[in-house]
C-alpha cells in the first residue's frame, strides 16, 4: 500500500514542508533585519520596516511601522500564516491531519515547538527576540533533518521536499526583489546573505567582496548552496520527476524551463536581466505549485447538504 | 527609588560615564536611562544568558585551565564623533610613523645616522632580524594589522600606553562583543547611532590582497594558526570564516623552489599571502627556533625571494618593543613632521646614564615593565608592589637596564560595570586596530575595551581576570534618511501563496463516546 498516497495527505505534506520552510526564512530574515537596524547608523526604521513587509508580501499599511509592529505581525502572529508562528501553526495542524504518513518524531518536533513558542515569546517580549528566532531556526533544522533520517524516500518524502523547495525559491526571489527594484531602503548585500544563512558559503566562493551582481549570482545560480535558486529548482524539479508525468507536465514544465534559462544564464548580461528573471522565476514557482494542486490534490470544497424541497 | 547606580562612588580617576555623581556626560544619557530601570536579577538573567551564548558559540579563554565563556560587561563603553575622530588620527599617524622607522631600520638607517634613535636599540633588540634587511615590502606596508593600546588619563586624555605592531589579537572579541550585545541588549541601542563594526574582515581581506607579491593576478591569501590549542585560535578561525579564506596550521604548508603551496585533496595550491598569526621565533624552523613545530620550513627564504607575503611582515618586534615606545614621539616629529596627536605615558629609560638611579630611587613610585612582555606579564606596579617585590625588581633594573622601562602609574579611566547586584568603577583601557592597505590607513570603529575587573586593580588582561566591554562610536551629528521613499517602486512583489492552514474545513460533529 506504500505506492498510493491520498490527495489530502499529499497536500497536508507539501504544505507542511512549505510553512516549516516558510517560518525558518522568516526567521532568518528578521535576525539579520533586526540586527542590521541596531547597528546601522543611518538606519530609517520605517524604511527598513517597510521593506521587510514588501519581502514577506505583508501590506504595511499607511502609519509609521517600527520593530516591535514587525515582530507582532510577521513574527508572532499566530492567525497569518506569513508569520512565523502562524506558518508554523499551520505546519503543526497540516502534519497531525497526515499523521500516519509522518513520522512520530517530526510530528513531536513541530508539536513541542508549537508548544514552545508561547515562553519564547513572552521572553522576547522582555529581552529581545534572538532566543525565539534561534529556535525557530533549530526546530525547523531538526524537522528537516527528521524526515531525512525518518522518512523512506517515497512519495511522502517528495512532498515534503517539493514543498520545501518551491518556498525556499519564492524566499531568495523575495530577498532579491526588494534589493533590486528598491536599492536605496533594502538591506545591504551582508544582510541579505545572512538572512540566506549564505554568508559563510559566500565568503568561501567570493572570498568577502560582494555586490549586487555577485551576490544575485550565487543566491541565484549557485550550482552547490542548497539555499540558491537553482539548487532548489532542481531538486524539486527531481521531485516532480519521479512523481508526475514523463512528458507534458504541467507541473514539472516551467520548473524545468526556469532550470534550463538559470543553468545557461549569460552572466554579464545577468544584472540588467534581474528584475525580468525574479519575475519569472516567482511566477513560475506559482504555476507550477498550481499545478501541482490541480493534480495531485483536486479540490474538494466541503460538502454542503441541503434537504431536498426546503 | 533606589537603582542599580545609586552607590555608584567615583573612584580618583576619570570616569567615562560621570562628570561627577549624579551627572552623567552627555553621550551617555541615553544609556543610563535604558539601563536605570531594569531591576538588577533582570541584568544578572542578561549576563547569564550572553555567557551562555558565548560558551555555545566557543568565544571562551583559558584561565586557570578552565574553558570560561567571554566576559563581556553589561555597559557599552562610548566615545563620541570627536573623541573618535582624535584617536583615528592619533592611531593613523602612531602606524605611519611606525612603518617609516620599520623601513628606515631595515634599510639607510637615517634616524641612527641622526642620532634620533641610539644605535643599540636596533643592534640589541631580540627582535631585530638581517633577514628582514633591505626587503621591499609590496606597497611599503610591513604593518599589516596593528593594535595601539590606549588609555585615559586622570585629565582624560587619551595616551598611548603600548604598540603592537607583531601579531595583535583581540578583534575577534570586539566583532562577538556587538554580537552578543546586539542580541541579548537590543533595547540599548534605540536612542543612538552606532558605527557598526563588521566591516573588517573585508577590510583584512583587501589589505591582504593588495598585499600580494606583484603579478598575481588572483592571490591566494590564507591564515596561518599555531592550532587549536592557541589561544586565540578562535580569533585566528573567525577571520578565515568571515573572510572566507582557508585556516591552515604550519605543516599544511609546503615549501619548494622559494614558493608556498597547501596541500589540498587536489593537489599542491600556491599561497601568495599568508596572515600569520604566530610569532616570529616560531614562524621558520630553518631561520629561526629550529624545535618549533608549529612553523613551516622555508617560508622565510619565499618570503625573501618576493613570491609570498608575510603579514605582518618579519622583524616588526623592533617597533614596538617598549624601550623604543619612549621614542615614538621623536619619530613621529622626525619622519612625518607633525607633532604627536596622541601623547606617550611619561616614562624612563633605565639604560640611559643618570636615568638609571632616577628609577632605582623611587621605583615604589613607578610601574616597571619589562620591554618585551605581553599579556600584562612581569609588570610591577610600585605603589601596590609589597617591600619584597620591589627589591627584587629593584635588582633586575640594576643587572639589566635595557631590560625594563618605568612609566608614570596613571590611574586609568573607570566605567561602570556590574558587580553582583550593582554597578561599580572598575578601570579600562582601548585597544584599536588599524588595517594598512597601503593607500589608507583604516581603524575599526570601536575596538577592545578591556576591563579590570578587581577593584582598584589596573591590569587588564584576560590572562589576569580581565573582562571586556562592548565600544561603541556614534555616528556623527544627526542621522540623515536616504533619499525620500518612493513607495512605489516596492509593490511589484506578488502576495504569498497559502495552503490548507490546516483549520477543518467541515465542521466535525458528534463526539466520542
Amino acid at each position: 500500500m506504500n505506492d498510493v498516497i491520498l490527495s489530502r495527505i499529499a497536500e497536508a505534506l507539501t504544505w507542511t514542508g512549505r510553512y516549516v520552510e516558510r517560518a525558518d526564512n522568516t526567521g532568518r530574515i528578521l535576525d539579520a533585519y533586526l540586527h542590521r537596524m541596531l547597528e546601522d547608523p543611518w538606519r530609517d526604521e520605517d524604511m527598513a520596516c517597510r521593506s521587510l513587509y514588501a519581502i514577506l508580501g505583508v501590506d504595511a499599511g499607511g502609519t509609521r511601522v517600527d520593530m516591535q509592529q514587525v515582530l507582532d505581525q510577521l513574527a508572532f502572529d499566530a492567525r497569518s500564516t506569513c508569520s512565523i508562528e502562524g506558518a508554523l501553526g499551520a505546519a503543526r495542524l497540516n502534519a497531525r491531519s497526515a499523521r500516519e504518513a509522518v513520522s512520530s518524531e517530526m510530528w513531536e518536533c513541530l508539536n513541542s515547538t508549537w508548544h514552545a513558542l508561547a515562553d519564547q515569546r513572552l521572553a522576547a517580549r522582555r529581552t529581545g527576540p534572538y532566543a525565539y528566532l534561534e529556535l525557530v531556526r533549530r526546530r525547523a533544522a531538526l524537522f528537516f533533518g527528521l524526515a531525512d533520517s525518518t522518512m523512506s524516500r517515497d512519495d511522502s518524502w517528495r512532498f515534503v521536499v517539493l514543498g520545501r523547495s518551491l518556498e525556499r525559491v519564492d524566499m531568495t526571489v523575495r530577498l532579491l526583489s526588494v534589493r533590486v527594484l528598491d536599492a536605496a531602503h533594502a538591506p545591504d548585500w551582508p544582510t541579505l546573505l545572512s538572512a540566506s544563512g549564505a554568508d559563510e558559503a559566500y565568503a568561501r566562493v567570493y572570498g568577502g567582496f560582494g555586490d549586487t551582481p555577485r551576490v544575485a549570482e550565487f543566491l541565484l545560480l549557485d550550482r552547490d548552496f542548497p539555499r540558491s535558486a537553482l539548487h532548489a529548482l532542481t531538486t524539486a524539479e527531481e521531485c516532480l520527476t519521479a512523481l508526475g508525468r514523463p512528458r507534458q507536465d504541467p507541473a514539472r514544465r516551467p520548473i524545468g524551463r526556469m532550470r534550463t534559462r538559470l543553468e545557461y544564464l549569460d552572466l554579464q548580461a545577468l544584472e540588467e536581466q534581474l528584475p525580468l528573471l525574479l519575475r519569472d522565476l516567482q511566477t513560475a514557482c506559482m504555476a507550477s505549485a498550481e499545478a501541482v494542486a490541480e493534480r495531485f490534490f483536486p479540490y474538494q470544497g466541503p460538502v454542503e447538504w441541503a434537504q431536498e424541497g426546503a | 527609588m533606589a537603582d542599580i547606580f545609586d552607590a555608584y562612588a567615583l573612584a580618583d580617576a576619570w570616569d567615562e560615564m560621570f562628570e561627577r555623581p549624579g551627572e552623567v556626560r552627555t553621550a551617555y544619557e541615553p544609556v543610563l536611562a535604558a539601563l536605570q530601570p531594569i531591576e538588577p536579577g533582570e541584568l544578572r538573567f542578561r549576563a547569564d544568558q550572553m555567557a551562555r551564548a558565548f560558551t555555545d558559540r566557543g568565544v571562551t579563554y583559558a584561565f586557570a585551565g578552565e574553558e570560561r565563556p567571554w566576559p563581556l560587561d553589561l555597559v557599552p563603553r562610548i566615545l563620541d564623533a570627536l573623541e573618535w575622530d582624535l584617536i583615528q588620527r592619533g592611531v593613523g599617524q602612531r602606524v605611519r610613523a611606525l612603518e617609516a622607522y620599520l623601513a628606515d631600520a631595515y634599510g639607510p638607517a637615517r634616524a641612527f645616522e641622526d642620532g634620533v634613535v641610539p644605535w643599540r636599540l636596533l643592534l640589541n633588540s631580540p627582535h631585530f632580524h638581517r633577514a628582514a634587511h633591505g626587503l621591499e615590502p609590496v606597497g611599503g606596508v610591513r604593518i599589516h594589522v596593528a593594535g595601539i593600546d590606549l588609555v585615559r588619563d586622570e585629565q582624560g586624555d587619551f595616551r598611548v600606553l603600548e604598540d603592537n605592531v607583531r601579531v595583535p589579537s583581540g578583534v575577534s572579541y570586539v566583532i562577538e562583543n556587538r554580537r552578543a550585545m546586539t542580541r541579548v541588549f537590543p533595547s540599548l541601542f534605540a536612542e543612538q547611532h552606532v558605527l557598526p563594526v563588521d566591516g573588517y574582515a573585508q577590510k583584512l581581506l583587501a589589505a591582504l590582497r593588495a598585499a600580494a607579491p606583484d603579478g598575481v593576478q588572483d592571490p591566494r591569501v590564507v591564515v596561518l594558526t599555531p592550532g587549536p590549542s592557541n589561544a586565540a585560535y578562535f580569533e585566528h578561525a573567525l577571520l578565515a570564516r568571515l573572510m572566507g579564506v582557508q585556516l591552515v596550521e604550519g605543516h599544511d604548508l609546503v615549501c619548494r623552489g622559494n614558493r608556498v603551496w597547501m596541500r589540498t585533496t587536489r593537489g599542491e595550491v600556491p599561497v601568495h599571502v599568508v596572515y600569520r598569526r604566530l610569532d616570529d621565533d616560531f614562524l621558520d624552523p630553518l631561520h629561526f627556533r629550529p624545535d618549533s613545530v608549529i612553523g613551516c620550513p622555508g617560508i622565510l627564504g619565499a618570503a625573501m625571494a618576493g613570491h609570498v607575503t608575510l603579514a605582518n611582515a618579519v622583524g616588526n618586534g623592533i617597533a614596538d618593543d617598549k624601550l623604543l615606545y619612549t621614542y615614538v614621539p621623536d619619530l613621529i616629529r622626525y619622519y612625518l613632521s607633525e607633532e604627536p596627536i596622541l601623547p606617550n605615558v611619561e616614562s624612563f629609560r633605565p639604560d640611559e646614564p643618570g636615568q638609571l638611579e632616577a628609577v632605582l630611587d623611587q621605583i615604589d613610585q613607578l610601574v616597571v615593565k619589562p620591554v618585551d612582555g605581553a599579556g600584562g606579564q612581569g609588570i610591577v606596579i610600585g605603589p601596590k608592589a609589597d617591600r619584597e617585590t620591589l627589591e627584587r625588581t629593584r635588582e633586575a633594573v640594576r643587572r639589566d637596564p635595557r631590560g625594563f622601562i618605568a612609566q608614570r602609574p596613571v590611574a586609568l579611566s573607570t566605567s561602570p560595570t556590574l558587580t553582583g547586584e550593582r554597578m561599580a568603577p572598575r578601570h579600562i583601557d582601548l585597544r584599536p586596530f588599524a588595517v594598512n592597505d597601503g593607500n589608507d590607513i583604516w581603524v575599526l570603529p570601536g575596538g577592545l575595551t578591556r576591563v579590570a575587573l578587581q577593584e582598584g586593580n589596573l591590569i587588564v588582561n584576560s590572562s589576569q581576570g580581565g573582562g571586556s566591554k562592548d565600544t561603541w562610536v556614534l555616528a556623527e551629528g544627526p542621522a540623515e534618511p536616504p533619499t525620500p521613499a518612493n513607495g512605489t517602486a516596492l509593490l511589484d512583489i506578488a502576495p504569498r501563496q497559502h495552503g490548507p492552514d490546516g483549520n477543518p474545513t467541515v465542521v466535525q460533529e458528534g463526539a466520542q463516546q
